[in-house]
């Protein structure tokens, strides 16, 4: 194993002082991974990135168990402003871009953490990821399209020079063949930079096609962990997040049982 | 002929100063939410300040100018720090109340040194500044007024265009929560916004002053005349506020000069009653932009 950047440690996390969406989650991230956090819908894949970045408590949630060590440093609680400072950037679920601000705008907001400082270089290494921008940089990023503006939203995180970047849902609503694009440019940015990543998905093939190592989350729990390889060969994994049959082959709709077989994890 | 350009002329100088000083109106709704309902108070002092400093402390002009406008941005930052951060996070409406009290306070304060009164400042731009195009006489203070007003425009849309303080404001008035996952100092833009807000007041109060004498009720009532332009222009756009601004100059300038004096505060509100029929919104409010 190498150096461990973040590591959250049996973490509860409680909304409005009585709603527990997490319970005792716990997880590591080694410097220079991708590593993914995958399961269903309400699973607290969301709340675990929240709880992270400090992005908690505009929404009346908070870290009530366990710690997060982010570089030797405990920081569940802190500010937002401080959290990000410290090289830790969450890209929103469902890309939320400045509307009224043009495209250029929006990335130069991502210099935020580090004020004052020139950030012409950082443009330049955004567009060569994302040649894509480049002729939309003056148009308002409220015109632009689903796939640029994830391009946009990942773009305006790199701005501020993360080293721990949180991607929520890069693949939402977008078309296979831009998620493709997509993931080819966050490993392309991982194998470049040395960003760490944590990626959440419902996309559970791609993820784990670039991701070093997953999670598998229900019910506010780690339910299973283990190489990316190693995931992708889990027959349940394979059936329910897959689209597998156990024994390996595609499922088609003729052999779909009227009912569907839940599985119990714990 | 020359009458009309001439109201035209002063129409669009006292347009200007109502479009600047509610632009800073606009500024706190923008980021915060907030409708200020101490913006003709904040005027007010400014004039009130600034009559201090040139006939208590004999300050030069231009020092006292200088002054009174550090004196207000630096309020502005206290009246965020201490009465409005703590309520982040309440409900609107307490934000909104508690700017109630502030007006009454700031009202209070000046009634208290200075009295209901009208008083004048020393007469001070000199003659020179007066401009005669043909038939038309522009009086000094309008002159003033219009160099002035231009300049802080200018001012205000590079700083919001391209400095990166003015565009971490835009993007904490566009979508806040992303704003905050970038690590932009939100609270800090709320702060700098009452402190921006707080000195185009002052600005607009000391023209004001110049204009038509220093006087708490009038110039307080100021603070009401916001409302019209802002809603005119539409309440998030600082384009709108200006533009607001002059069309409100303009109206009251002919409904005073055509119609009647009296009129002239009646007139705005009526046309406005037509506009919003017309156009919701505002003429440049915000058109939400939506993708299907």
């Amino acid at each position: 194993m190498g150096d461990i950047l973040l590591q959250l440690n049996n973490i509860s996390v409680v909304y409005s002082d009585v709603i527990q969406v997490l319970k005792g989650v716990s997880l590591s991230v080694e410097k220079g991974h991708i590593v993914s956090l995958l399961g269903s819908n309400g699973a607290g894949k969301t709340t675990t990135l929240k709880a992270i970045s400090g992005l908690l408590k505009p929404e009346n949630g908070e870290v009530t168990d366990g710690s997060i060590i982010y570089k030797n440093i405990n920081i569940q609680n802190q500010s937002p402003e401080y959290i990000t400072r410290q090289g830790i950037i969450q890209v929103l679920e469902g890309r939320q871009p400045f509307k009224y601000l043009t495209i250029e705008e929006n990335l130069r907001v991502g210099t935020a953490t580090r004020a004052g400082k020139p950030y012409k270089e950082d443009l330049d290494m955004v567009y060569h990821y994302f040649p894509a921008l480049v002729p939309r940089r003056k148009s308002l990023a409220g015109y632009c399209s689903g796939g640029e503006l994830q391009m946009l939203v990942i773009g305006r995180a790199l701005m501020a020079h993360p080293e721990l970047l949180m991607l929520d849902e890069p693949s939402l609503g977008l078309a296979p063949l831009v998620v493709k694009e997509i993931f080819r440019i966050i490993k392309k940015i991982n194998e470049e930079h040395g960003t760490t990543i944590v990626l959440v998905e419902q996309n559970a093939r791609m993820a784990l096609q670039v991701a070093h190592h997953g999670y598998v989350m229900e019910n506010g729990k780690i339910v299973m962990e283990g190489m990316s390889s190693d995931l992708i060969n889990n027959p349940d994994v394979k059936e329910f997040y897959l689209g597998m049959a156990a024994s390996g082959i595609a499922k088609t709709y003729k052999d779909v049982k009227s009912y569907r077989r839940r599985k119990r994890w714990l | 002929m020359d009458f009309f350009l001439q109201l035209l002329v002063n129409g669009v100088c006292v347009g200007l100063l109502y479009g600047i000083s509610a632009m800073g109106f606009v500024m706190i709704f923008k980021s915060s939410s907030v409708l200020n309902f101490a913006h003709g108070e904040l005027l007010a002092l400014g004039a009130f300040f600034f009559l201090a400093l040139i006939t208590w402390a004999k300050l030069p002009i231009i020092v006292a100018f200088i002054l009174t406008l550090v004196g207000c941005f630096i309020l502005g930052f206290l009246i965020e720090k201490f009465f409005l951060r703590p309520l982040i996070g309440e409900k609107l409406i307490f934000v909104i109340m508690l700017t109630v009290g502030l007006a009454a306070m700031f009202k209070g304060f000046i009634l208290l040194i200075w009295g209901g009164n009208l008083h004048t400042y020393p007469s001070f731009l000199s003659e020179s500044l007066s401009l005669n195009l043909g038939a038309i006489h522009i009086a000094p203070v309008y002159t003033a007024t219009m160099v002035i007003s231009i300049i802080f425009l200018v001012i205000f849309g590079l700083f919001f265009k391209k400095s990166s303080q003015g565009i971490y404001m835009r993007s904490v008035a566009d979508n806040q929560k992303a704003a905050l996952s970038l690590g932009v100092h939100v609270r800090r833009v709320f702060a700098l916004s009452w402190a921006i807000a707080a000195l185009v007041a002052s600005m607009s109060g000391i023209v004001l002053g110049v204009m038509n004498g220093v006087n708490v009720h009038d110039l307080s009532s100021i603070g009401l005349k916001v409302f019209p332009v802002v809603i005119l222009g539409g309440l998030d756009s600082i384009g709108g506020a200006i533009i607001g601004g002059i069309i409100i100059g303009l109206l009251e300038t002919f409904t005073g000069g055509y119609l009647s004096p009296s009129l002239r505060d009646v007139v705005p509100y009526i046309v406005l009653v037509f506009i919003l029929l017309i156009k919701p919104y505002g003429l440049f409010g915000l058109v939400e932009i939506e993708r299907v």
